[in-house]
């Protein structure tokens, strides 16, 4: 009675492990099933969802022109302190003086790419870009200016 | 008292688990006194992932403070952002726009879908199966895939802010979505023939970690832990937040109260989320996606709590405002706290093999314990 157990026993066993090699022998064999993807080979063919979140950027026109007025509404909405805006005041052809931005200091190493500061942004001067390959070999690096050099604020943008 | 690593007078055998052990899924150090191969006790030592989010949340404003707690339970970070934006519009009075309360519904089922399959590839694993990983992971990848096209992100995704979510959704997603249903209804018979089906999955599982009624409401477990022990704690059933209310799912509950209950809980769980989606995703209405809401928000002075239920049992915020921008105090009520508690009461008397299949039915995420 005993050994009629244990071999009935011993014989769902072999069934059940039986049934899962199936299933791992099915994509063993089907091999365009498998949807694993070879990165970095794949560099080339890698397509990003568009609104992925990987750092901030702030997008100039062929003029060199942004859209940033400097009114720091992205440093008061980051958690982290990640942006730092310096200000300066250019002197117009009239005379008056006008608040532009010297520097915008973005610290990557500081950013959870959480979005609120292109969320905060009224112009939006600043965007997410979908690029993800951060690494570099000085942590001076990561600390980046945004605002391209002899760049200019766009006409119109208040 | 601290048990110290090695003999004890009565003979006992004191051994560490963790904290860095792979069984353990993160940080988590258990202390066992062992009487040969038996347990005789379990002790857990927390705070090695402590980064104080409670007193972080406390300097931050109210539309800040919801990105750390993706940061919590990063699985359900969806539902954990949820939380908190539910706590604050509940301080501001604000009416969420029906598009956005359908757009977070079908967010949060997602995230606990992915949720529950990354559970149920780790079980596996912690059981020594190495394969069922990597076909929890193919489903999981495609919903990670949705996150990342319309919320930017696929962990911790930040995209609920007080009044609605961030943006709105991609104009693909109606289509992927129900793409990855077809794909997972068409996959979901593989899981019963490589998991559930198997002998010596089985044996593993039943009669280990028997957990009462009695006592699963005692320390307070919820989620799939209470449930696999019959005790009806859906958040989603008894305090409907958003549009559960017009949805028609079951609350899975099973009455073994063994691992193998509280596995079929979670398994039988997933298709009541796809129950949910398939119900909301065609119906999503037209219209804002977050409603109008001051640049500063200002809690008015009062406490407010909400509670939700994540993918590991009720979630719950408090606040307590001064009338500020920032919050006098948080403090969250975490599902994967209470239901660690329960483990040492689980596993007494069973051997230290068994110790991994009841902990893994636990589903714990240590930064979600240590906060």
């Amino acid at each position: 009675m005993f050994l009629k157990e244990y071999i009935n026993d011993v014989l769902k066993a072999a069934k059940s492990l039986l049934t899962g090699m199936k299933v791992t022998g099915y994509y063993f064999t089907h091999r365009k099933e498998i949807i694993t993807e070879q990165y970095p080979d794949n560099r080339a063919t890698l397509q990003l969802a568009e609104r992925f979140r990987g750092e901030v950027v702030m997008p100039h026109d062929e003029n060199n022109q942004h859209a940033c007025t400097g009114c720091s509404a992205c440093e008061i909405a980051c958690p982290n302190g990640t942006i730092k805006i310096i200000n300066k005041f250019d002197i117009q052809p009239d005379g008056k003086k006008k608040k532009a931005i010297d520097t915008f200091v973005y610290h990557l190493e500081l950013c959870t790419m959480c979005g609120l500061c292109v969320e905060a942004c009224p112009t939006s001067a600043i965007k997410m870009a979908n690029t993800f390959e951060h690494s570099v070999f000085n942590r001076n690096q990561l600390t980046k200016r945004l605002n391209q050099p002899g760049s200019k604020i766009r006409e119109g943008v208040e | 008292m601290i048990e110290e690593v090695g003999t004890t007078t009565e003979g006992d055998l004191v051994i560490n688990v963790g904290p860095q052990h792979p069984a353990t899924h993160g940080v988590l150090h258990l202390v066992i006194t062992l009487n040969g191969e038996t347990i005789k006790k379990v002790e857990p030592h927390l705070g090695y992932i402590h980064r104080s989010i409670e007193k972080m949340c406390e300097s931050l404003t109210y539309r800040q403070f919801i990105y750390v707690t993706s940061r919590m339970d990063y699985l359900s970070a969806h539902i954990n952002n949820h939380a908190c934006a539910l706590c604050v519009e509940k301080g501001l009075q604000v009416e969420v726009p029906q598009r956005a309360q359908y757009i977070r519904v079908i967010m949060d089922e997602l995230t606990r879908i992915a949720s529950h399959e990354l559970w149920w590839g780790a079980m596996a694993m912690d059981l020594g199966a190495f394969t069922p990983f990597f076909h929890a992971f193919r489903e999981r990848e495609t919903i990670n895939t949705i996150m990342e096209e319309t919320c930017g992100a696929r962990l911790t995704m930040n995209y609920m802010v007080p009044g609605g979510v961030m943006f709105d959704l991609h104009p693909d997603f109606q289509k992927k979505v129900k793409a990855f249903i077809q794909q997972y209804t068409s996959k979901i018979n593989e899981y019963d023939e490589l998991v559930t089906g198997n002998i010596i999955f089985q044996n593993r599982m039943k009669g280990i970690g028997y957990v009462t009624k009695e006592d699963a409401i005692s320390y307070g477990c919820t989620g799939p832990v209470a449930r696999g022990s019959g005790v009806a704690s859906d958040i989603r059933k008894i305090a409907p937040y958003d549009v559960y209310d017009k949805v028609e799912f079951d609350e899975v509950l099973e009455t073994g109260g063994d691992s193998f209950a509280r596995y079929l809980v979670r398994v039988k769980e997933m298709q009541q989320s796809i129950r949910i989606i398939e119900q909301l995703i065609d119906n999503i209405p037209e219209g804002d996606f977050q409603a109008k809401t001051k640049a500063v928000l200002k809690l008015p002075k009062g406490e407010f709590y909400q509670r939700v239920e994540t993918a590991r049992g009720e979630l719950g915020v408090y606040i307590i405002s001064e009338g500020g921008t920032t919050p006098y105090r948080i403090k969250f009520r975490s599902p994967g706290f209470s239901n660690l508690s329960i483990l040492d009461h689980m596993v007494r008397g069973h051997k230290i093999g068994d110790l991994v299949a009841a902990m893994g039915t636990l589903d714990l995420v240590i930064p979600d314990i240590d906060r």
